[in-house]
């Protein structure tokens, strides 16, 4: 077994132990609850753990499997999330050939020419080509109306969901100077601490929250950002023995990310208000969609990703 | 004797079926959303809008598995016996209640009412669309033709539970042959009955509002996504 798999697994039981705290948890609240009286918070709290458990597991394996399946395993995450980002955009019947495209042809692309390491092309794939192709395919068929909020609304849904989420698998290019099978641990550094950074920020919110950041977007306070925010940079030190970084750099690192992720999670509530939608989707029991569990993600990536490339080289 | 050739129809047609419901969930990620009623097991007429040949598909693909096997759609002949694969889904893995749209079709002493109220009295539930025909209009729907009333006059008793499919018509447009992967929501309303002396037009527009109500606000307020062809 080589090192990157003995640290991989060793975060695995880590993380499994705090999964087994947090169900145990939440099994003590509902005996605690009066069997006659249904607690709707406590039967969310417990199916939205069943349901990290289910990633957890899955990113996991894929990990463990190596670069192409967790490359994959994005792809599709990516697929998911467009898919339910375009359900909620403007569209019409002219449009068809270039939604088609950016589903069955941009987001595969994107991922192989992460598959390939072909960096140059992937950072212009999206943003360029895909920009400048889609609003002519749309406007070759005709039809006018809203054209502009349209496009605009697949670029967007492209950027986001493909471009964006496609930069954790751009981990794995990373010219890591402890040897290149460790790339695979950035990924999970970062999928760590903006995932857990999310979690303290919810409960510290729950607990002590008391002043709204943006009370029309959303619940979130000035208290539970500070706590999470003290919590994802003792974290990111915790974790620093899976990164190039010093303790004091991988905490920075952390802190950055976790600070985009939240940032991003404010712009989600904004477009979901928008479009008067509560959930995304309701393919993930207890959490909503695929989008509501990648938004920090899709935020904290790219920054991450850049700036960890700039450090390294 | 076993007869074979039955049995392995049934089996195919299993199987068919199985293979139906992952391809709409996984494409389209259709999802049931049972506003007004619970998914459990009572004789209904699911009744739904209808703008895509893939709607009834799809309302029987997002019933759970105990429900399907007790629902068929209500489909007409001319389409469904015209070859023998549509014949096989539509008598076999549908099991649907095939009725002549055109009068000189039928035989002498048929009667498409007395078909859909003796699948009725079989115990089945079952899905119609009551306008009639596929809606291309920008309308949300085509006016209904009596023969949700009828049945419901027939049998006042079994519940009319308004279907409302969403976003069928942008997966995959008339004249499209790809079909794009959006969320195919499927909206179950609360149930209504042909109230005793309610007038047929009356009733209709009461079936055609409850329906209504159950688009999302967009499809409501602006026309349906479909471009003038």
């Amino acid at each position: 077994m080589t090192e990157t798999r003995l640290d991989i697994l060793t975060l695995f039981a880590g993380v499994v132990l705090l999964m087994i705290a947090l169900t145990l948890f939440g099994e003590y609240m509902r005996q605690r609850a009066p069997t006659s009286a249904p607690r709707p918070v406590v039967e969310t709290y417990l199916t939205r753990v069943n349901s990290w458990w289910g990633m957890v597991t899955l990113l996991a394996f894929a990990a463990l499997a190596g670069q192409f399946w967790i490359t994959l395993l994005f792809a599709f995450a990516s697929f998911a999330a467009l898919r339910e980002f375009l359900t909620y955009a403007s569209k019409r019947q002219a449009d068809h050939l270039s939604l088609a495209l950016a589903f069955f042809a941009f987001l595969p692309l994107q991922y192989l020419f992460v598959a390939l390491g072909w960096i140059q092309m992937f950072t212009v794939f999206i943003p360029v080509y895909a920009f400048l192709l889609l609003p002519i395919v749309s406007a070759l068929r005709g039809d006018p109306d809203k054209f502009l909020a349209r496009v605009a609304g697949t670029q967007w849904g492209l950027m986001i969901c493909v471009f964006c989420l496609s930069h954790v698998p751009a981990l794995l290019t990373l010219p890591m100077p402890t040897g290149s099978d460790r790339a695979i641990l950035m990924i999970v550094f970062l999928v760590m601490v903006v995932q857990l950074g999310d979690l303290i920020e919810y409960f510290a919110g729950r607990q002590l929250g008391e002043h709204k950041l943006a009370p029309s977007l959303s619940p979130k306070t000035a208290e539970g950002v500070v706590v999470a925010a003290i919590g994802v940079f003792v974290i990111g030190a915790l974790l620093a023995w899976i990164t190039p970084f010093s303790a004091l750099g991988a905490a920075i690192m952390a802190l950055m990310a976790w600070g985009a992720g939240w940032l991003g999670n404010l712009v989600f509530a904004a477009i979901k208000r928008d479009r008067g939608v509560k959930d995304w989707s309701h393919l993930i029991p207890g959490q909503g969609g695929f989008l509501e569990q990648l938004d920090s993600v899709i935020f904290a990536a790219p920054l991450f990703f850049h700036v960890s490339l700039l450090v390294l080289e | 004797m076993v007869d074979v050739t039955s049995l392995s129809r049934g089996l195919a047609a299993r199987i068919t079926g199985h293979a139906l419901t992952f391809v709409a969930r996984f494409i389209t990620a259709a999802r049931a959303d049972w506003k007004g009623i619970e998914p459990v097991a009572r004789q209904r007429i699911y009744y739904a809008n209808h703008v895509s040949n893939a709607d009834m598909p799809m309302i029987w693909s997002v019933l759970p598995a105990h429900l399907r096997r007790q629902t068929r759609p209500v489909a007409a002949a001319d389409y469904w016996l015209k070859t023998p694969l549509r014949a096989f889904a539509g008598r076999d893995v549908f099991r649907a209640v095939l009725i002549h749209r055109n009068p000189e079709d039928r035989a002498e002493d048929e009667d498409p009412l007395e078909t859909i109220l003796e699948a009725i009295d079989a115990g089945d539930s079952l899905i119609i669309f009551p306008e009639g025909g596929r809606n291309m209009s920008d309308a949300p729907l085509l006016p209904f033709k009596s023969g949700i009333y009828n049945i419901g006059h027939a049998r006042p008793d079994v519940d009319l539970v308004p279907t409302w499919i969403a976003n069928l018509n942008e997966i995959m447009p008339k004249g499209e042959i790809i079909p794009l992967p959006l969320i195919c929501t499927v909206t179950f309303g609360a149930p209504l009955h042909v109230a005793s002396g309610e007038a047929k037009d009356d009733f209709l527009d009461r079936a055609a509002d409850a329906l209504v109500a159950l688009a999302p606000e967009e499809a409501r307020a602006e026309a349906p996504q479909e471009a003038p062809q």
